[in-house]
């Protein structure tokens, strides 16, 4: 509080601030919190029968599972796909770089349709997987194929530019005073990198669990086994049950909110441990 | 300083009502038709014809805004506040939600056009590969083992409803209005169900370009319309021996309209689709028309089926819809084991 009162030498502060408050109120407070108070004419009992239901568990469960492979297996390549780009120069390197983004930029149904495509039992990819016994598309693991396609440019773009800022004299300072290869990478890079890492994964995980728009075409869609929580939600609204619609959807803001906070806090933690903050 | 702080914060929220102002007020004639996915090619020809037609009749010029949808999106969107001057559904429940949620339009809107509100019905048939490979010909030979059948989700997709509907009449008609055996022959159609999509033109994709499954649940206009347009070689449709009068009603938006000063024009859009145009353009587009005359000329398109309706069967579509696809209906125990 202390430091507010400061005085700045660029102008427009409180301005600024004022701002902040306001549009964030608008456009993330006040929906969020019309959510929680259309649930709350719900009772205890029938929200917690909504909730408890054994196809809202196994959707939440799947929407959750799925979201969390999909961003850890996106931390790992984007990892690897951040530090190509950012270390080497190679031909084509531009044109990759650009691909990274495309999947910002489709509309996810179009990416939902394409992975289909690709991934079902005539698809291009998916005969030979089928042909193997392994089902690539309506399965949890289509799904998971999709969010990861979804999910890839939040890491790498939020390592990019961490990568790019270190300075490899850091890595010669290391090699000069004995530390091997791995060493180096892994006690003198890593501990840098983690927290970036860590809000890649956050990003990743975050957009896979609200995704509807391409799961809903590759999923199949069955009722406790590939259904996700969005589906539910809109399959709630389609009975014009807007109250049970809502109930899910703070479940599932609730447990989001409960993750987001404890990576927020590992990502912090491991910042301080190296001392950026 | 006060001065201008207040300014920077307010002038945005001046400039917005100012202008949100000028721009409702600037008036034309339009007409906003919400309606369901299937019918876009339809109702982009009848609201040409129907523009000729106000033209002829009063000078005016009309400019008619058509939104295609799912149909209980659809009529989420209207509940929501989206000034629809008419409804054009694919389902009746859907317009009741209306009537009853928004108060839009009066309870007994049904009734207030001829046959049930419903200037064209359709009906639901198969569409199978070329040559039906797994003879499927009737009903019966869906639930036999080692078909895969494609139909959207019927939770979600209006179409799907009538697709499932179908099924459950047939059954009960052959079964002698048995729910038990009804019950484990739909249970048993949907073991051979691989994916649910979530709407029909998602299951048209999945059963065409997909090539999944054997037999794709459709309405009958769906299926001319991959028959004809899309690939017609490769397909065949089946007509089912009985099956469901799919009746997609249209209705006025009364309140919408009445503020939009409309209504007169509304009316006149909406009864012109039981006119010998409005029923030639509806046969085109493979919906089976009301009106004799029409029926009779593309007779050769419309093969004669028994059909019955969900007032036959199910009572209304209120009651239909509260046994078989609320939470714990028939299609979810389908799924519970």
């Amino acid at each position: 509080m202390f430091l507010l009162k400061q005085r700045s030498s660029l102008p427009g502060f409180h301005l600024a601030l004022g701002y902040t408050v306001f549009y964030l109120s608008l456009i993330v407070l006040i929906p969020l919190s019309t959510l929680f108070i259309k649930s709350s004419s719900l009772d205890w009992k029938t929200f917690i029968d909504i909730v408890s239901a054994p196809r809202t568990l196994a959707a939440i469960r799947l929407s959750f599972s799925t979201a969390f492979v999909a961003a850890s297996v996106n931390v790992f390549f984007g990892f690897m796909i951040a530090w190509v780009l950012a270390r080497y120069r190679f031909p084509g390197k531009k044109i990759i770089d650009a691909l990274i983004d495309f999947p910002f930029a489709l509309p996810t149904a179009v990416a939902g349709i394409a992975l289909t495509a690709l991934y079902s039992p005539h698809g291009w990819v998916g005969r030979y997987l089928y042909s193997w016994g392994i089902e690539s598309a309506y399965s949890p693991l289509g799904i998971t194929l999709a969010l990861i396609f979804i999910g890839l440019p939040f890491v790498v773009r939020t390592i990019e530019p961490v990568i790019q800022e270190l300075d490899p004299e850091l890595e010669e300072a290391a090699a000069s005073l004995g530390a091997g290869r791995w060493q180096t990478f892994g006690r003198v890079l890593f501990p840098v990198l983690l927290p970036p890492l860590l809000t890649g994964f956050n990003l990743a995980f975050a957009r896979g669990i609200a995704e509807y728009g391409s799961i809903i075409f590759i999923a199949g869609n069955m009722p406790g086994k590939t259904e996700i929580a969005p589906l539910l939600i809109i399959t709630k609204l389609e009975q014009f049950d807007y109250t049970g619609a809502t109930a899910i959807a703070v479940v599932m803001l609730t447990i989001s909110f409960i993750l987001l906070a404890i990576t927020n806090f590992l990502q912090w933690w491991a910042s301080k441990r190296i001392g950026i903050n | 300083m006060k001065l201008k702080f207040l300014l920077i914060f307010f002038l945005p929220a001046i400039l917005w009502i100012t202008f949100s102002g000028t721009v409702s007020r600037a008036k034309k004639i339009t007409l906003l038709n919400l309606s369901y996915d299937p019918t876009r090619e339809l109702y982009e020809e009848f609201n040409n014809a129907f523009a000729k037609h106000w033209k002829n009749q009063t000078g005016e010029d009309v400019t008619i805004y058509q939104s295609h949808g799912g149909s209980g999106k659809q009529a989420r969107t209207i509940i929501d506040g989206l000034e629809a001057d008419v409804v054009t559904l694919a389902l009746a429940y859907d317009i009741d939600a209306i009537a009853e949620r928004a108060g839009l339009l009066d309870q007994n809107w049904q009734s207030l056009l001829p046959n049930n509100s419903c200037p064209y019905t359709s009906t639901i048939v198969f569409l199978v590969r070329k040559g039906n490979p797994k003879n499927i010909r009737d009903w019966d030979d869906l639930a036999k083992p080692g078909i895969q059948i494609i139909t959207p989700n019927p939770k979600i997709s209006g179409g799907a409803r009538w697709n499932y509907l179908a099924a459950w009449g047939v059954a009960l008609h052959k079964w002698d209005r048995d729910e038990q055996k009804a019950m484990s022959f739909l249970k048993t159609i949907f073991k051979n169900v691989p994916v649910l999509d979530s709407g029909a033109r998602g299951a048209a994709t999945t059963f065409i370009e997909r090539k999944i499954g054997d037999v794709l649940i459709t309405w009958e206009n769906e299926a001319y319309l991959a028959v004809n347009k899309l690939a017609g070689d490769q397909f065949e449709i089946i007509v089912p021996s009985l099956s469901i009068l799919a009746e997609p009603p249209v209705a006025l938006v009364k309140r919408n309209a009445d503020q939009h000063g409309t209504r007169r024009m509304a009316e006149e859009y909406l009864k012109y689709l039981y006119s010998e145009e409005g029923q030639i353009i509806a046969a085109r587009h493979y919906f089976r028309p009301q009106s004799e005359s029409v029926a009779q000329r593309y007779a050769d398109q419309f093969q004669p089926v028994k059909l019955f309706t969900i007032k036959d069967v199910f009572g209304s579509w209120k009651k239909a819809q509260r046994t078989h696809f609320s939470d714990g209906g028939t299609f979810d125990q389908i799924y519970e084991n």
